[in-house]
């Protein structure tokens, strides 16, 4: 797939015109072809090719986490042998508990991470024993891969607003 | 500090969720955590999927937006496919600044989401914006305002990411 999809000038106005979300009327995309200038059916094949191209991963309700019960937010960080990384983040990034997992720079010595998986749970300890689950696996599979570990505990959502571009 | 406490009991309060989702609030989002249809009716197509009617779809997706329970109800853009960029950075702020250091973050619009977590590096927010190169105005911006260092940790590669959780 390609990494960048070209937006033309139409595509842009949609992206604006849709992030903050969609018209909650029984015809939205009537509606925002009304605000843009455009078809209706114009409006559902930009958004169907920008769903076929990657450029939005879904359309739907993004849940609150803490609302939904997952009060326990963990962000577990790996120190993981870089020559054999990518395996490690292919199984972990697999996992049903896993809903993000991604291979970030290290800082070291202050941040000898390299590997980052977030995992959600209804608890604390929830999330801690999963991920104790993580690392057995981890060592049983990748023998010496697995260096140091965390887990960083959200505290307070400061500010969420969903990604945005700018006007 | 009695006025950072109310500060912070007022943010806090601002974005909590105002109530438990109940069983059907659970089904609508399990329901629409993607594929949303594309038809011109999409809410009326849903409902009937929920066995509801589109009015009562409509109404309950306002209700969980107002409470909080929703973030927001639309397309969720994987923002690199449309030519931007996207950056996870962390500060670490000591606690007697963290409220005013989030103030100054939060203030940016490039920052889409910001929370509190539990390590040396406390605070932990995504940048969004256009071009690369805005991610590094932001470091920049954010180093400026608040006088303390920002580390960024780009992804460098992503893992199997699904991001659906079960209300």
């Amino acid at each position: 797939m390609d990494a960048t999809f070209r937006m033309d000038d139409l595509d842009r106005r949609l992206v604006l015109a849709t992030q903050a979300g969609l018209p909650l009327e029984p015809r939205p995309y009537w509606v925002l072809g009304q605000q843009l200038g455009m078809e209706e059916a114009e409006v559902r094949q930009r958004l169907g090719r920008l769903l076929e191209a990657g450029a939005i991963r879904r359309i739907g309700a993004v849940p609150n986490h803490y609302a939904i019960g997952y009060t326990a937010n963990g962000m577990s960080v790996w120190q993981i042998d870089p020559t054999v990384i990518d395996a490690v983040g292919e199984r972990v990034g697999g996992l049903a508990a896993v809903t993000h997992c991604y291979r970030r720079p290290d800082h070291p010595p202050s941040w000898p991470y390299n590997l980052f998986a977030m995992v959600h749970g209804k608890s604390r300890e929830e999330v801690v024993a999963e991920v104790a689950r993580i690392a057995a696996l981890v060592a049983a599979e990748f023998p010496g891969a697995l260096g140091a570990r965390d887990i960083l505990f959200s505290t307070r959502i400061l500010k969420k607003t969903g990604l945005r571009i700018g006007g | 500090m009695a006025d950072a406490g109310n500060a912070r009991t007022a943010r806090r309060a601002a974005l909590a969720p105002a109530r438990e989702p109940d069983e059907l609030d659970r089904r609508i989002i399990n329901a629409l955590q993607g594929d949303f249809p594309l038809s011109p009716e999409p809410y009326a197509e849903a409902a009937a999927q929920l066995g509801i009617g589109e009015a009562e779809l409509l109404a309950r997706l306002q209700s969980l937006l107002d409470d909080r329970i929703l973030t927001r109800f639309g397309p969720m853009f994987q923002i690199e496919r449309l030519g931007g960029a996207f950056c996870l950075a962390a500060m670490a702020v000591p606690e007697d600044e963290f409220e005013r250091v989030a103030e100054q973050v939060n203030a940016l619009p490039q920052v889409a989401h910001n929370y509190a977590r539990e390590h040396a590096f406390n605070m932990w927010f995504v940048l969004a914006t256009e071009t690369p190169e805005g991610i590094d105005a932001a470091v920049q911006a954010i180093e400026t305002a608040t006088g303390y260092p920002v580390y960024p940790f780009p992804k460098e590669k992503e893992y199997f990411v699904e991001m659906k959780l079960q209300a």
